[in-house]
This record gives structure tokens, C-alpha cells and sequence, in this order.
């Protein structure tokens, strides 16, 4: 901000004044606030007893939840379970350096002056899924192979989301492209394949994704159940995608599209050159919220028995050791998605706007 | 079709490349000599007959079945791995190929057997249908349940069976249908629904599960016969016969004492039963495309069908069930395996 | 440069060179790999249910189900072929999905505005709703709802009880069924009547604003009208409706409308779901009309009133409509969800049950598909129209 901008005088806040105008400027008004002011006191107050006051948060068997209050025991007691599914004891280091890695890549994002945090965004994109190819599975140098079906918990929701993302951007912005194309065929296919993956429900999709796949396969080709969640994921986001990136295509003036033809530029010269760059950074924040809303679909993969996180929760509330732990796994699995997807979301508020200014004139 | 279409584009696409280095395999078994292990369907949770515990570690009498096949193959029981399927995914996981066998207490049936394109290679469990019930509701029996909501497992013969039944006494039900066991179970805890309705095995595995194990009860009533069984597909008349001949060694070997414990002395024994059944004698392996030892295999790692049953569901477990018609036909059961020779 | 170069012809470029000879030369290898593709797909697939012993066909449609389904809006008991539980399946969809876009754009429409409220209370309780059910996965909202909810409910024989009419417990909500008698016919003939003189009403009141500029209060004169007239009529036919009360019978509650708790915890969730989404949408759009309308609809004398419904609303609806389309969108297709509590919807029944008990997976997802690509081509067709309606008309 520039210096000799004012900053504008400072108004006493006279606390009776700002209720007067905020709460009780009209009959009506006051009216609202005293019922939802009911409202709110009377439901908040049990609330904040069941969730904290009352609460267990000590202890290691069952029999020390107090009843009265939620009994987070239950989580803390099962929460390996919850990050790492069946992940071996002894490897979780893996899974724990990954967790690590993306917080080393996705952290700087949020700090505004963090120095050379593009590039640690950049390696989050394309370094990190590499690491994670070696480093998750195993059997290369020396690391012992796990098994992906005993990857669960919150780790397999963040590889879903982060995979489902990451691949399906490329095919997202060949289809977007293909969609503006000046061929009919081309784009007659890339409307189809968008439209129809656009129009049908995650569950079919994955469904089919975990049933069907192998039918369409040559004989003797398959992929694990994992792999197939996966190519489904991606293909029904990628449509998403598309449509996202295309809002940003859409958005170049024509004068950059005729100026690339101006200089000679061939079709994928212009487009990898002066569209796209352009394109992708005016849609990140679009980019960001379906990345938020592919995160909170990964919940459906335990329909098709995959352990997520809320697949782990949903198998323990059973336990009968555990006495009605329904609501307590729940709210924790609700917690985590809802730290997840503000933060993020909160983040693409704050780029949107950013990069709003730097285009509207 | 557009869907055809696109679903082509898009697989195409990502299994193009992906497709290529792998190599198709003639027979099931070789298939599964070339994996280094065999891909076996289970419930997703069934305490007695296929549960997970939290490292991943599978018990139950239908994941001793798998290791049983993985024993005569590899001779190591460790050689298998677990695909949990719902009730739904278990047919076309294995009509298409995704797992090696399907272990997952699946009912035989003659559709199944006719028209999926599945073969089933045995009875590891002959069960029946009957009804869970909060012994609250003072119902001692099922002709009284009329007008009862049922809890139910979609997609299984019980859905079937439990309609014909009281169509048949002309009752009326109201059905609510869960995706997996577990589920059906909190429905019934949660008292969604008054009776729960499953095969008799499972209804004692659930029970187990019930945080007082008392308040409930079975009634006596069973409405089915439900023979449960390892399954495999079609077409491959060596790896049924296989996995057929792996559940009748073990139960040939409870007939003739053959145990885990005692089979390294029975390698010794003079028995020409116990010989052929060991691979001393005779070469019965072969005539699978497997060891001539398979059958010790088989009993050293995974032990015969008395020592599977009572590790997993017999008295002493929490699903504590007694043997019933799963004795021995010399004990008034009806299990009886044709003969290794 | 010499003038000769530019009096010649430019020579023509190499073939491979020219535009149009590489788009056609694109779109042939693009038609020819998709063919391809299908066919290798096609070919796998076949092959691969023929060597396995799948059947295939659309045969199975027509064989008898032999499974119950706790609700139907058809007829359907399990004598009925696999066909008809196609057709439970789907109209228990479309039901679960009206519902709830119903209720989703009235709760959207209120939180919204309540964002927008003055009162700071209001404003932050409809800010704190929308930021924490949004970021939450809908399945498991379904879940909080059934699971949770539900087993806090009483058992049927401790049910909540309203009026003796009314019923609340862990089998679901029992209301009174009207049952319509004979002399019925004269009622639906009273609405018809009143719907034909309210819309003969508001074309009359137009012109004759046109005219006069008179405004006439059509909206409650038109209320008036559709509550008089029907009632009259039913009182002429003397009452010819009687009630279907539920009542305790053995287990369960007989006789009146149930609404089943899964029905109940999908459209629940679904609702309060998709309108934290909607609020969003319906605050940007009123937010979107600049202040200059409002002002210059003050200017011109127009009443508060009357300025939201004349000015501000039909511009912030054409913000609205749009991106509202594509959740009533989500909605729908949220709605097969209701496979994980157990609603019989087409994908629980049909993708289901149905496909288990056949073995045939193609032909019961290929269906289940086109049904899905079906709703959504609808409801974005009826939605088009609707926007075209509203649409700014240029000269």
C-alpha cells in the first residue's frame, strides 16, 4: 500500500452504540435478536458441554468415558487406525514423510512473503507424486512393498484427492482446448465426454469403475481396486476440469489470440506460450474449489469397500467395546474434512481476490 | 451410445499405456504361479468368517479356505491376499477376474451356478436363514413377526428367501436393505428395524458384536438351507477342481485324525489313506498341476476342517457356534468328501 | 523488396502445411482412434462374457424379482418383474430429488438473504451455517442424520405423539392419508375454476394498469379466490374427504403416510447441503445489482417493497439462475447416495439389488447411466428456458 494513502480516521466503537445499530435498529430487528439470541444461547450451551465440558479426554479404556459427555478417548485410542488405515506399524514412517513433504510444499502457499514459495508449490505438483510413487507402495530401494489394500484412513483420502487432481488436470486442459477447437469432430467428441461424465453420479461412476473396468479389459489385464477408484476419479473430474480451465480460455482477450497469430506463432506454440499461461493462472481459484469439492467426494469411495477416512470411522462405530461412539466419530471425521476445505477455500478466496484486481481495470 | 463412446475415450486413454506390460496368462493357476499369490474375494468384516483386524491381518473360516488354496499351491499360507467385497461387487469381481477365488459365505445356488458363469467348489459351511431378535419384543417365534421391519444385506439370497417365506404364510414385512453387514447390524442396533434377518452363522457372528450379546436372541426358526462355499469361474476345470479338492482334503483328513500337530508324524504312518491323502503314495498332485505334498501343505499351515472350524467359529469362540450338521457324517453331520484316490 | 514478389502469387503451401488439410487429417486420426477404441472396448467386453458364461441381453427385464422394497410410488409387490423395480427405483429418484430441490431453494433463499441481513446476529448465524455445511462431505451429513439422529429417536411403542395424528419414532414420521370420496370431482372442478379466474384476473389487471396505471392488489384478490372457491366447492359436496389415521398394530404403525427415516435423513441432508451452496449464490446475485437500480428506483417514488420485486429481484435472478441450475444438478445426482443408508432410489434397487440378483452389469449400468444423463439434460433444458425467459432483452 502506498504511503501517502490515509488510513481513515478511527471511530470510537461505543459498544452500546454498535448494538443499537447492529441489533435493535428497528422493532423488528430487536425482535430477531432476542429469538435467534434465544435460539443460539440455548442450543450452544449443551453443545459446548457434550463437546468440551463434560467431555473425556483422559484415559485409555472404554469404562473411563465420564457418558455425560462425548468420549473422545475412542478417538485418540483408534486414530492410528484412522490416519494410516492398515498400514503397517513399522513402515508409517513413509506415510508420516509424505505428510510431511506436502506440508513442506503446501504450507509457504499461505504465507504471503514466505521467499521462493512458487517453487515449493511446483515441486508439490510434480516432485511430490513422484516421491510418493516410491515412497508409498515400496519395493524400490530396499523399501519393503505395502500392499494397497492395506492404504486406509486419512491417508487414502488425501492420495485420492491429490491424484485424482493432479491427473486429471493434464486431461482437463486437452479437452478444454479440444472443446474451443475449431474442428467439429474434435470438439463434437470433447462436448460428449464432457457432458456425459458431467451428467452422471460419482457412485455410478465409480462403480462402474470397480466392477465393470475389467470386463472392458483384454483377459488377464487388471489393476487393483485402488487403481480402478482412480482411473474413475479421474476421468469424471477431468470433465470438471475441463469446464473450469475453459471459463479461463474463454476469458483471454482476442487481441492475445491475434497478436500470437500476429507473430507466426503456430497453434501449440501460441497456446503452451501466451494462452494457457495466462488461462491457467486467471482459474486457479476455480482450480482450488473443485480440488475442495473432489476432496469431500473421496468420502464415496467406501461404497465400493475402500477404507477412507470416513470408511475407517464408519467400520469402528460398531465396536462393542465402545458404547454409542456414532456421534464422536463422526464430528472427527467432519472436523477434519472441515479444517481440510476452509483452509483451502479460504486460500482461494484470498488468491481470487488477489488476482481480481490484477484484471479488472 | 454416447456412453460407449465416451467410456471408450476415457479408458483408452488412461489404460492405453497403462495396459501394456501386462501379459495374459493362460490358466488360473498359472496366473496366479506368475502373481506369487493368490487374490482372494472376502466380506468386508464378519467376525468367524472374514474380519481384518487393525494391521490388516484376515481371520475367519472363509479366510482359512483361501489359505488352505494358497498352501496347496505355494505351500505357504501367507501367499494370498484379501480384496473385501461388498455382496454386490462379489459376482463381477470374480467374473471379471479381479480376484482368484471368492470366499465371502456366498450361498449355492442354481442360478448362480447357471447363469453368472461361476462354478461353486464346495460347502465349507451349511448354514440356514433365521432372525435376530431383541428378546424385549417377547416373539418366541417367526410365524408371530408379521408386519415386523426386517433389516437385511442387499443383494444376497436372503432377500429372496426372506420374501418367499412369509409370502408363503401370507405375512407382511417391511424391508430395509443395508450394503454391508456391519451396517445392517447398526440398523438393527439403532432400531431402525425389529428383526434382523441373515444366515444363522452370521447372525451369531453379529450377535457377538452387540454390546450386550444377551439382550438379543435367534429365534429357532430356520427358513432356508443355505450351503456356503468357496466359488470360482467358470471355465477353468483345473482350478475347480483344485479348490474342490483342497476343502475334501481337509475334511478327509478330520475323518482320518490328520491335524496340523500330528501331520509331520503322520508322514510316517501306514495308513494308505493317510498316504495318498499326504502324498506319500500315489501321486494325486499331479493329476491337479500341483505337488505331490499339497495335501501336507494344506494340513501343516492351515490343519484340517475340524481345527478351521473351531478356531474360528466353534464353541470357544466369541461366535460360538456348535459343529450341528457341519460334523463329520460319521458323527451325524453331513459332511462327507469323496475320497483322495 | 521488389515489386515483382508482391504482384506474384504467393506460392501454395506444401499440403502438409495447409490448415485445412491438417484439420481434416486431426479429426479423421480422431474419429479413427475413437473407433478403435470402442471397438477393442466392445470386442473385450463380449469376449470376455462370453468365455466367462455371463449372459447378456435385456431379457432379465422381464423375469420375476422376488424381493420386497420398503416403499414404492408405484405398485410393486415381488411377483413384479425386474423391469418394475426399475421403475420403483426411479421414481423413488425423481421424488427424493423434487423434494429436495423444493426445500433446498427455500432454505437457500432464506439463509442468503439473512446473510445479507442487517442484523450482525443473523448475518454471522447464516455465515457460520454456510461455512461449516459446505465444507463438510455430504455422505457423511447422510450419515450424522440416519445414523446418528435416527437412534436418538423413540421406538415405535414410545413414539412421539402430536394431536393423536401424528406420529414420530425410529420407523419414521406417520401422518393422517386424505381419502378422497365420491363428489370428489367437485372440488378439483372448484380449483380448476378459481386457477382459471385468478390468471383471467392478472391478465385484466395488467391492462388495466397498462391503461390507467391503477394498480390492483391481484396477489391477495387471486389468494382470496383460491382459498374460497375450493373451500366452498368442498363444503357444496358435503366433505367428501376422510382421514387414514395411523395407529399402533403390532410392531408397527399402520394405516397413514409414512415417511421412512432413510428417506427422511436423505432429504435432510441433501436440503440443508445443497442450500449452504445455494445461499452463496443467492447472496452474490442480490449482490450483484448495483446500487444505482435501487436509488433509481427510489428516485421514481417506487415503495421498498416493490423495488425488491420489481427491480432488484428479476435483475439478481438472472445471476442466480445459472449457477442454481447446476446444483438442482448436483442434487439429483447427489440423491444416488442414498445406496450407503439403504433408500430404495434407482441406484440402491436397480444398480443394486437388481444387478445382483441378474449378474448383468453392462446392460443394469448401462441403464442406470443414460437414466442420470437423462435428468440432467432435462432439468438443464427446462432450467434454459427459464433463463431465456428471464434473460435481458436487447434491442
Amino acid at each position: 500500500m502506498a504511503e501517502s494513502t490515509m488510513k481513515p480516521p478511527k471511530i470510537a466503537i461505543d459498544p452500546v452504540a454498535w448494538m443499537r445499530q447492529n441489533l435493535f435498529s428497528s422493532w423488528y430487528n430487536s425482535l430477531l435478536t432476542v429469538f435467534v439470541g434465544y435460539l443460539v444461547i440455548t442450543s450452544a450451551g449443551p453443545l459446548f458441554t457434550w463437546l468440551f465440558f463434560e467431555a473425556t479426554f483422559l484415559g485409555d479404556k472404554p469404562s473411563d468415558c465420564s457418558g455425560t459427555g462425548a468420549c473422545w478417548l475412542f478417538i485418540s485410542e483408534r486414530l492410528n487406525f484412522f490416519i494410516y488405515g492398515f498400514f503397517p506399524q513399522e513402515h508409517q514412517w513413509r506415510v508420516d514423510f509424505m505428510f510431511g513433504l506436502m506440508a513442506l510444499s503446501f504450507v509457504p502457499q499461505f504465507i504471503e512473503r514466505f521467499p521462493g514459495r512458487k517453487w515449493f508449490g511446483l515441486f508439490g505438483l510434480t516432485g511430490l507424486p513422484v516421491v510418493g510413487y516410491f515412497m508409498i507402495p515400496g519395493g524400490w530401494f530396499g523399501l519393503e512393498v505395502v500392499e494397497s489394500t492395506k492404504w486406509g484412513g486419512l491417508m487414502l483420502t488425501l492420495i485420492l484427492a491429490y491424484i485424482g487432481i493432479i491427473a486429471s488436470l493434464p486431461i482437463g486442459i486437452l479437452l478444454a482446448l479440444g472443446r474451443r477447437s475449431e474442428m467439429p469432430i474434435i470438439r463434437g467428441l470433447c462436448v460428449v465426454f464432457i457432458e456425459v461424465w458431467r451428467a452422471v453420479p460419482l457412485i455410478t461412476v465409480l462403480f462402474m469403475a470397480s466392477v465393470m473396468l475389467p470386463l472392458f479389459l483384454p483377459e488377464g489385464v487388471n489393476f487393483e481396486k485402488l487403481m480402478r477408484a482412480l482411473i474413475g476419479i479421474t476421468l469424471w473430474q477431468s470433465a470438471y476440469m475441463a469446464e473450469v480451465i475453459r471459463g479461463g480460455l474463454q476469458a483471454i482477450p482476442r487481441g492475445q489470440y491475434e497478436a500470437a497469430d500476429a507473430l507466426g506463432l503456430g497453434y501449440w506454440k501460441k497456446t503452451g506460450l501466451i494462452i494457457l499461461p495466462q488461462a491457467l493462472k486467471m482459474v486457479i481459484p476455480g482450480i482450488v474449489n473443485t480440488f475442495i469439492s473432489l476432496f469431500k467426494d473421496t468420502t464415496l469411495v467406501l461404497i465400493i469397500g475402500l477404507f477412507d477416512i470416513l470408511g475407517t470411522v464408519q467400520s469402528t462405530v460398531t465396536d462393542p467395546a465402545w458404547q454409542n461412539v456414532a456421534i464422536e466419530g463422526y464430528v472427527f471425521v467432519a472436523f477434519c474434512f472441515w479444517v481440510f476445505c476452509f483452509g483451502i477455500s479460504r486460500y482461494s478466496q484470498n488468491l481470487e481476490r488477489k488476482l481480481d484486481t490484477g484484471h479488472k481495470t | 451410445m454416447n456412453n460407449t463412446k465416451s467410456i471408450a475415450i476415457g479408458t483408452a486413454m488412461l489404460c492405453g499405456v497403462l495396459a501394456a506390460p501386462f501379459a495374459s496368462a493362460a490358466t488360473t493357476l498359472e496366473a496366479v504361479k506368475d502373481k506369487g499369490h493368490l487374490q482372494c474375494g472376502v466380506t468386508s468384516g464378519l467376525p468367524g468368517f472374514s474380519q481384518p483386524d487393525d494391521e490388516g491381518n484376515w481371520t475367519g473360516i472363509d479366510v482359512d479356505t483361501c489359505r488352505a488354496v494358497a498352501a496347496a499351491i505355494f505351500g505357504d499360507g501367507q501367499a494370498v491376499e484379501f480384496t473385501p467385497l461388498t455382496a454386490k461387487e462379489r459376482f463381477t469381481a470374480l467374473q471379471s477376474g479381479e480376484i482368484d477365488m471368492l470366499s465371502r459365505n456366498t450361498t449355492w445356488t442354481l442360478t448362480r451356478d447357471a447363469s453368472l458363469g461361476l462354478n461353486f467348489a464346495g460347502v465349507n459351511y451349511y448354514d440356514g436363514q433365521g432372525f435376530l431378535i431383541n428378546k424385549n419384543l417377547g416373539v418366541n417365534d417367526a410365524t408371530e413377526l408379521s408386519g415386523a421391519t426386517i433389516c437385511i444385506q442387499a443383494g444376497t439370497t436372503t432377500e429372496l428367501n426372506l420374501n418367499d417365506y412369509f409370502r408363503a404364510k401370507g405375512m407382511e414385512y417391511k424391508p430395509v436393505v443395508f450394503d454391508t453387514s456391519e451396517q445392517s447390524l447398526q440398523g438393527f442396533v439403532s432400531g431402525r428395524c425389529d428383526v434382523l434377518t441373515s444366515d444363522r452363522s452370521q447372525l451369531a457372528a453379529l450377535r457377538s458384536k452387540l454390546a450386550d450379546p444377551s439382550s438379543a436372541k435367534i429365534l429357532p426358526n430356520t427358513i432356508s438351507k443355505e450351503p456356503l462355499g468357496p466359488v470360482v469361474r467358470q471355465g477353468d476345470d483345473q482350478w475347480f477342481n483344485i479348490v474342490k479338492w483342497v476343502l475334501s482334503v481337509q475334511i478327509n483328513a478330520e475323518e482320518l485324525g490328520v491335524t496340523s500337530k500330528n501331520v509331520d508324524e503322520m508322514l510316517k504312518s501306514d495308513n494308505p489313506s493317510i498316504k495318498r491323502l499326504l502324498g506319500e503314495d500315489g501321486d494325486m498332485g499331479a493329476k491337479l498341476g500341483l505337488q505331490h505334498d499339497f495335501g501336507y501343505e494344506i494340513l501343516k499351515h492351515v490343519g484340517n476342517y475340524g481345527e478351521m472350524y473351531e478356531r474360528n467359529v466353534g464353541p470357544n469362540t466369541p461366535v460360538g457356534l456348535d459343529r450341528g450338521v457341519n460334523a463329520l457324517w460319521t458323527d451325524g453331520g453331513v459332511l462327507y468328501a469323496p475320497p483322495v484316490r | 523488396m521488389n515489386k515483382q514478389a508482391i504482384d506474384s502469387k504467393p506460392a501454395s503451401p506444401k499440403p502438409w502445411y495447409d490448415p485445412r488439410v491438417r484439420s481434416v487429417f486431426f479429426q479423421v486420426v480422431a474419429i479413427a482412434l475413437v473407433f478403435w477404441g470402442g471397438w477393442t472396448l466392445i470386442d473385450n467386453t463380449l469376449s470376455n462374457m462370453e468365455s466367462r458364461g455371463i449372459s447378456t441381453g435385456f431379457g432379465f427385464l422381464d423375469e420375476t424379482a422376488g424381493f420386497g422394497i420398503i416403499m414404492s410410488m408405484v405398485p410393486y409387490d415381488a411377483t413384479m418383474s425386474y423391469g418394475r423395480t426399475f421403475w420403483v427405483g426411479l421414481t423413488n429418484t425423481l421424488l427424493v430429488s423434487a423434494m429436495g430441490i423444493v426445500a433446498a431453494t427455500i432454505i437457500g433463499f432464506i439463509i442468503g438473504v439473512a446473510r445479507l441481513s442487517s442484523n450482525w446476529l443473523v448475518a454471522k448465524l447464516a455465515l457460520v451455517y454456510i461455512e461449516v455445511i459446505r465444507n463438510i462431505p455430504l455422505l457423511l451429513q447422510i450419515f450424522f442424520w440416519y445414523f446418528a439422529v435416527l437412534s436418538s429417536l423413540p421406538s415405535p411403542r414410545q413414539s412421539v405423539d402430536v394431536a393423536g395424528a401424528v406420529f414420530l419414532n425410529n420407523r419414521g414420521l406417520y401422518v393422517p392419508e386424505p381419502l378422497t370420496q365420491d363428489g370428489f370431482g367437485l372440488v378439483w372442478a372448484a380449483i380448476a375454476v378459481a386457477i382459471a379466474a385468478v390468471t383471467g384476473l392478472r391478465i385484466w389487471a395488467k391492462k388495466r394498469q397498462l391503461a390507467t396505471g391503477d394498480i390492483f392488489p391481484t396477489f391477495r384478490v387471486g389468494l382470496a379466490i383460491l382459498i374460497i372457491v375450493p373451500a366452498l366447492g368442498y363444503l357444496a359436496a358435503g366433505s367428501p374427504l376422510t382421514w387414514d389415521m395411523p395407529e399402533l398394530k403390532g410392531f408397527n404403525f399402520g394405516g397413514g403416510i409414512t415417511i421412512i427415516p432413510e428417506l427422511a435423513a436423505l432429504w435432510f441432508a441433501l436440503s440443508l447441503y445443497t442450500a449452504s451452496f445455494i445461499a452463496e449464490i443467492v447472496r452474490s446475485g442480490i449482490l450483484s445489482v448495483s446500487k444505482g437500480q435501487t436509488e433509481a428506483a427510489k428516485a421514481l417514488g417506487l415503495p421498498s417493497g416493490l423495488t425488491l420485486r420489481l427491480v432488484v429481484i428479476p435483475q439478481a435472478m438472472r445471476v442466480i439462475i445459472p449457477p442454481l441450475t447446476s446444483q438442482y444438478l448436483n442434487l439429483a445426482k447427489n440423491s444416488s447416495l442414498a445406496t450407503a443408508i439403504g433408500y430404495p432410489d434407482l441406484v440402491a434397487v436397480f444398480m443394486g439389488t437388481t444387478l445382483n440378483q441378474t449378474g448383468q452389469a453392462v446392460e443394469v449400468v448401462a441403464i442406470t447411466m443414460a437414466v442420470y444423463l437423462t435428468i440432467s439434460l432435462s432439468i438443464s433444458l427446462v432450467m434454459n428456458i427459464y433463463n431465456r425467459a428471464v434473460a435481458i432483452k436487447e434491442r
